[in-house]
């Protein structure tokens, strides 16, 4: 099956309301960029070598020392839709990625190889493609999976965290007693674009007393700024798609 | 058919799984007693239980596509996906899958909805086994068994963690056979 790699220059995310960083002239001049491929070292590595590919765009993309192996072929089995869910949105579609064996349990050996041994004791999965992702992890490293969905699916007592979309707001919840205070968790999503689910997933479980120690996500939408609203939050990502 | 009666009577980690599964009642509605597994997935033990049975069942049948029902179905299905070398094929509502789409509709025990899955996620003659958290009438199943039929894929067997009374003693399931691990708890007085 064919798979494409992401990349057109000219993609305007109209999840990202804030202008490219380019004048449009020179996206179009712009050859299409490769996904690039961070270390998978440290959390702070990879945002280093994100802003030093943020500062040099024309710049061939480097293999950085370090690189992991399995990581192209975990980028080559993401399909990009385009139009998708509305004109001017390129997908990510990790449903192939879920149908290439080798590179699905590559990159759930990629999380679990960082998050083993780490005293993490909570996994949280947005719904509905943290719940692919989360599960294969918490079982691989010892902790609970904790799903974080939206509104009226949790059957029991929740607390919930609004956040804001492009238009409206909406809503994730989660069950009271999932986790204690003083927990360490993850939060796994399949991507992180603008980063609002993703930080309100922290906030609520901030709210009850856990400490967030990453959030993880297969591939990253950097002109998203995701990151940045993200705070202090560690983010770690496998694919950055610019 | 129920795992005690096939080969796991008296198996300690069925108890152990059935003790893990919480019950809601009147959810989502006055009469209904919800099975919640989101208290299995918070014990680690059970949860890995769960998998395990499943896996061992499953690992020497040739199954190249383990299917997963939203959303529920996706908490199950990826990790028997890994341990036995299959893809996973996620079965979701509709408008969700970015690709081109096969649809099914179907009821549920209560309202109606619409399944969907991408066309070229599983190849004719294909083994296949779908999973979802729980069985109850099932027409989710029988619409997932609809959709894989028509792409020429062969479906080996459905595979619930719970079973709702009116299951059992009910093997097949369109034909095909289904595989449950628990009845449901607290169930006494439900209609």
């Amino acid at each position: 099956m064919q798979t494409i790699i992401a990349l057109a220059p000219l993609v305007s995310h109209r999840l990202c309301l804030a202008p490219p960083p380019f004048p449009r002239h020179r996206l179009l001049c712009r050859r299409a960029p490769s996904i690039r491929l961070p270390s998978h070292r440290s959390s702070t590595t990879s945002f280093r070598l994100l802003s030093s590919f943020a500062a040099s765009r024309d710049s061939e993309m480097a293999t950085e020392d370090g690189q992991d192996p399995r990581i192209p072929k975990i980028a080559s089995s993401i399909r990009v839709i385009p139009d998708f869910p509305k004109p001017g949105i390129m997908f990510h579609d990790i449903t192939t990625l879920l149908l290439d064996t080798e590179a699905f349990k590559d990159t759930i050996d990629l999380f679990v190889e960082r998050y083993k041994g780490k005293g993490i004791s909570v996994v949280a999965g947005v719904e509905a493609r943290g719940f692919i992702f989360g599960p294969p992890i918490a079982l691989a490293i010892g902790a609970k999976f904790v799903p974080m969905r939206k509104p009226k699916k949790l059957p029991g007592k929740v607390i919930s965290e609004e956040y804001s979309l492009e238009y409206g707001t909406d809503k994730i919840e989660m069950h009271v007693g999932a986790v204690e205070p003083g927990e360490r968790a993850i939060i796994i999503d399949d991507l992180i674009a603008t980063g609002g689910t993703l930080s309100a997933a922290v906030r609520l479980l901030e709210r009850v007393g856990v400490k967030i120690v990453e959030c993880a996500c297969v591939i990253e939408l950097p002109e998203c700024k995701g990151r940045e609203k993200l705070g202090e939050t560690p983010l770690f990502i496998l694919i950055s798609s610019a | 058919m129920f795992a005690a009666e096939n080969g796991l009577k008296g198996d300690p980690r069925l108890e152990a799984i059935s003790a893990a599964i919480r019950v809601v009642p009147n959810f989502p509605k006055k009469g209904i007693m919800f099975q919640d597994i989101t208290t299995l997935l918070l014990d680690h033990k059970a949860f890995k239980h769960t998998i395990d049975i499943f896996v061992d069942r499953y690992k020497d049948m040739q199954i190249s596509v383990v299917a997963g029902v939203e959303a529920r179905g996706f908490m199950f299905g990826p990790s028997i996906a890994l341990a036995i070398g299959a893809k996973f094929v996620p079965l979701r509502k509709p408008g969700k899958l970015p690709g081109k789409v096969i649809s099914e509709s179907y009821e549920l025990e209560y309202g109606h909805d619409r399944l969907e899955m991408h066309v070229d996620a599983v190849e004719p003659r294909e083994r296949v086994i779908i999973i979802d958290d729980l069985v109850a009438t099932g027409g989710t199943l029988s619409a997932a068994i609809s959709l894989m039929e028509s792409q020429g894929a062969e479906v080996v067997e459905c595979a619930c963690v719970i079973g709702l009374p009116e299951v059992k003693g009910q093997h097949k399931l369109k034909g095909k056979p289904l595989y449950v691990l628990v009845e449901p708890s607290g169930l006494d007085g439900f209609c």
